[in-house]
């Protein structure tokens, strides 16, 4: 079964433990700025929005690399770099519609999502579950049930 | 291994900044934090300077756990000698600042010295610079913050600032980082404000390590774990905020209301953090939008808020800044108690946009509320009148007085000036010394002693004038955290603060929050700071390390006229019993516990600190 990563802004409180496990993760140190999933604070609307790569079936990134460098992980579904063959072009940086694919200077290559191989930190991180990690064709599940109680008659 | 090692020493008079290595020594006894800026404080600002001299120095420091991924370890302080107290100050702040300068490369920013003109301090990881700051002195927190993320052109800059208050000199000026965390207590904005020195922006993109990082996420999974299991941590916090606690300590009749004079609060449940979560009239929202949560933080008792569109405080208010007409750092506790029922207000709005106001100019609104207070009970007995308050009718449960005043307070002027002076200078100078609720010439914090008689000892022994944070056993009175303790009790009350004061004492030295303590023992630290530091640092290591810290303020504080004889309560609290509520005709025991904690201290009858105990403590 595939999976995907499900956001709920409304359940972020901004903690950027997600953040941190994420740079560890990838990087092998806290370090916000090293993280893939980025919280984006709007203070005066007083919410928090979690943000990331959605893994794109058609990925632009994955088709506008010149050296093939980004493949598919057909178990997760995620798109991943083969930090071997990036050239730091950053043409793929470019492409993506969502900003979600960045260039880290620190070692000349790209860095994006890549569901940590079908067990992404970044939900286990979270202690309020705004982000959770769900059966990638029923990601609407809970918004679903949400509504539908709606038609249950109080007690 | 989570310590950068490496301190950046500010000289504002040369206009140099410096790097330095972080005195390992001092770690292996204060580990990090309140400790270790106390020890440079104690061997760099002799005890007599004058506070808001050159010679005093400011030191901003982290904890060895500050920018991991522990709970709530993003946490930093500020110590100095305070405006206030002319005792060892200081305060504790979380948000992001903490972890951004952990993330620099830095342990500790140190400001000596005093620049001639405005500045603020730049830091870009290893780039350090002293820059101008003549187009923000006289601008808010708020403004400041929008103006230096405007010019580095960076939106991931974060911030500590002075609002106006700090710049005027308000005793209890506080700093504000990322908008409305605060670094409270005691006047440490005042100091940066004596200093010339605006803000302190700072970006750090080198990360933080740990020593084993394998037992780091075993241990800091397994806290985290009883933090969300723990009904204080797990449920209340998250769910109310610090204002769970305003119809519980009410309902103790421990509820401070009308500058101390009553216990209980009629109109506690309107200003509750349950009134919070009510859908008002006119736009159908209520007061609460969502929990934020500081760095790091799993607890999330921080609140987002927005005022009543329809309220008098932003009515026909255009000037306001942006964010009094949308979300902002919502109403905490200590505030609502200060700026609420001492001053015998009950509205919700009122006390929501008086807390914005501290958050936008720097201002303890604990200090600030209470003076307010005093000022009021002064008002009703005709000792001043609308000539000194410049024309305000200063009664208790006066919502736009309150307001008025915190706005001049807020801008250092008028009627303001003299109330950011503090209660206890302003009672003085009104010839009604007795009626500040004050030790060391720091307000009391939100728990009426004579209900809950540890905290009595509690403030009358605290090295940083009356506090809540310094050993709160309304955690063991109240909540039964760890065991349950009768509050109207005297009887083991000695001990009770003691333990609390040095574990107290350990947990602000590590980095983390002191909230995590309503759920973590030493027993839960110990792991964290083991796998993340090198070194061996045991439950009992840091028990010791808390001691030496308290004992090491308490020296400190002797030298600067501040030791032994400033242990009392005001009379009020000691002399006047309770009028209502379950502590009904109780005063505070103060004379009883207070000879039990300084045999319990190992100190001398007069509170001094024997050669005995600094012998057996190092110090």
């Amino acid at each position: 079964m595939q999976m995907s990563l499900v956001i709920d802004a409304n359940k972020c409180t901004g903690c950027l433990q997600c953040e941190m496990a994420c740079s560890y993760e990838g990087e092998g140190v806290f370090n916000p700025t090293k993280s893939r999933i980025k919280i984006f604070p709007f203070h005066d609307e007083g919410i928090f929005v979690p943000y990331t790569c959605t893994q794109c079936d058609e990925a632009w990134c994955m088709h506008a690399c010149p050296v093939e460098a980004i493949t598919l992980n057909k178990e997760t579904g995620a798109k991943e770099i083969v930090n071997d063959l990036c050239v730091g072009c950053k043409v793929c940086t470019i492409a993506c519609p969502f900003g979600t694919v960045n260039y880290n200077a620190d070692s000349g290559k790209v860095i994006k999502c890549d569901l940590c191989g079908g067990d992404p930190e970044c939900a286990k991180a979270c202690p309020t579950d705004a982000i959770t990690y769900q059966d990638a064709n029923w990601t609407g599940y809970d918004k679903m049930k949400d509504y539908a109680a709606k038609a249950v008659p109080a007690k | 291994m989570s310590w950068t090692k490496k301190v950046l020493r500010i000289n504002l008079t040369k206009g140099t900044c410096t790097p330095e290595p972080l005195n390992m020594e001092w770690v292996e006894q204060f580990l990090g934090q309140r400790g270790l800026a106390t020890k440079y404080l104690t061997e760099e600002v002799p005890p007599t300077t004058d506070p808001l001299s050159p010679e005093n120095t400011m030191y901003m420091i982290t904890g060895p756990l500050t920018g991991t991924m522990a709970s709530t370890a993003g946490r930093y302080s500020v110590v100095t000698k305070s405006p206030l107290t002319n005792a060892v100050a200081c305060s504790n702040s979380g948000g992001f600042f903490g972890n951004e300068m952990k993330c620099a490369g830095w342990d500790m920013v140190i400001l000596e010295g005093k620049s001639p003109t405005p500045v603020y301090i730049s830091i870009n990881d290893d780039k350090a610079e002293i820059l101008p700051a003549d187009e923000i002195w006289g601008k808010s927190v708020w403004e400041t913050d929008e103006w230096l993320h405007a010019k580095h052109q960076d939106p991931q800059l974060r911030i500590a600032a002075i609002g106006v208050s700090g710049e005027k000199g308000v005793l209890y000026s506080a700093i504000i980082n990322d908008l409305h965390r605060a670094a409270g207590r005691s006047g440490v904005g005042t100091v940066m404000g004596s200093k010339n020195v605006k803000a302190v922006a700072i970006r750090g993109s080198k990360g933080v390590n740990v020593e084993d990082p394998k037992a780091f996420f075993e241990a800091t999974t397994a806290a985290k774990k009883v933090l969300a299991e723990n009904a204080v941590t797990g449920e209340g916090l998250p769910a109310l905020g610090t204002q769970v606690l305003m119809n519980v300590i009410n309902e103790m009749g421990a509820q401070p209301t009308h500058n101390y004079k009553d216990s209980v609060f009629a109109g506690a449940s309107k200003i509750s953090g349950e009134a919070m979560l009510e859908p008002r009239d006119s736009d159908g929202k209520p007061n609460l939008t969502r929990n934020a949560g500081c760095f790091a933080c799993t607890i999330s008792c921080g609140r987002i808020s927005t005022i009543d569109p329809q309220h008098f405080s932003v009515q026909n208010k255009e000037d306001l800044h942006h964010s009094y007409h949308g979300n902002s750092g919502g109403l905490e506790y200590e505030a609502a108690w200060a700026l609420g029922s001492d001053t015998g207000i009950d509205d919700l709005d009122a006390l929501t946009y008086a807390q914005f106001v501290c958050n936008e100019q720097g201002l303890d609104p604990i200090s600030l509320g209470s003076t307010i207070a005093a000022a009021m009970e002064l008002f009703e007995e005709g000792v001043i009148t609308t000539k000194d308050t410049g024309g305000i009718e200063l009664n208790f449960g006066n919502a736009e007085a309150m307001i008025k005043c915190v706005e001049l307070v807020a801008k250092g002027e008028g009627f303001g000036q003299e109330l950011g002076q503090g209660s206890a200078r302003f009672c003085a100078k009104h010839g009604r010394p007795e009626l500040s609720m004050t030790v060391r010439s720091q307000e009391f914090p939100a728990y009426d002693p004579r209900g809950i008689q540890g905290m009595g000892l509690g403030y009358a022994t605290s090295n940083r004038g009356a506090c809540h944070l310094r050993g709160y056993t309304v955690a063991s009175e109240v909540l039964g955290i760890p065991v349950k303790t009768d509050p109207l009790e005297t009887e083991g009350k000695a001990g009770l603060q003691i333990a609390f004061q040095n574990a107290t004492a350990a947990f602000d030295s590590a980095g983390i929050c002191i909230f995590t303590s309503f759920a973590w023992s030493l027993e839960d630290v110990a792991p964290q700071l083991n796998a993340a530091c090198e070194g061996d640092w045991t439950v009992e290591r840091l028990g010791e390390i808390g001691e030496r810290i308290w004992n090491l303020e308490r020296l400190y504080n002797d030298a600067a006229g501040q030791g032994g004889a400033a242990d009392k309560l005001p009379p009020r609290m000691v002399t006047e019993p309770a009028t209502s509520g379950p502590a009904k005709g109780k005063v505070n025991g103060l004379d009883i516990m207070l000879p039990e904690y300084y045999a319990e201290r190992g100190w001398s009858a007069e509170g001094d600190v024997t050669a005995e105990t600094k012998a057996r403590l190092g110090l």
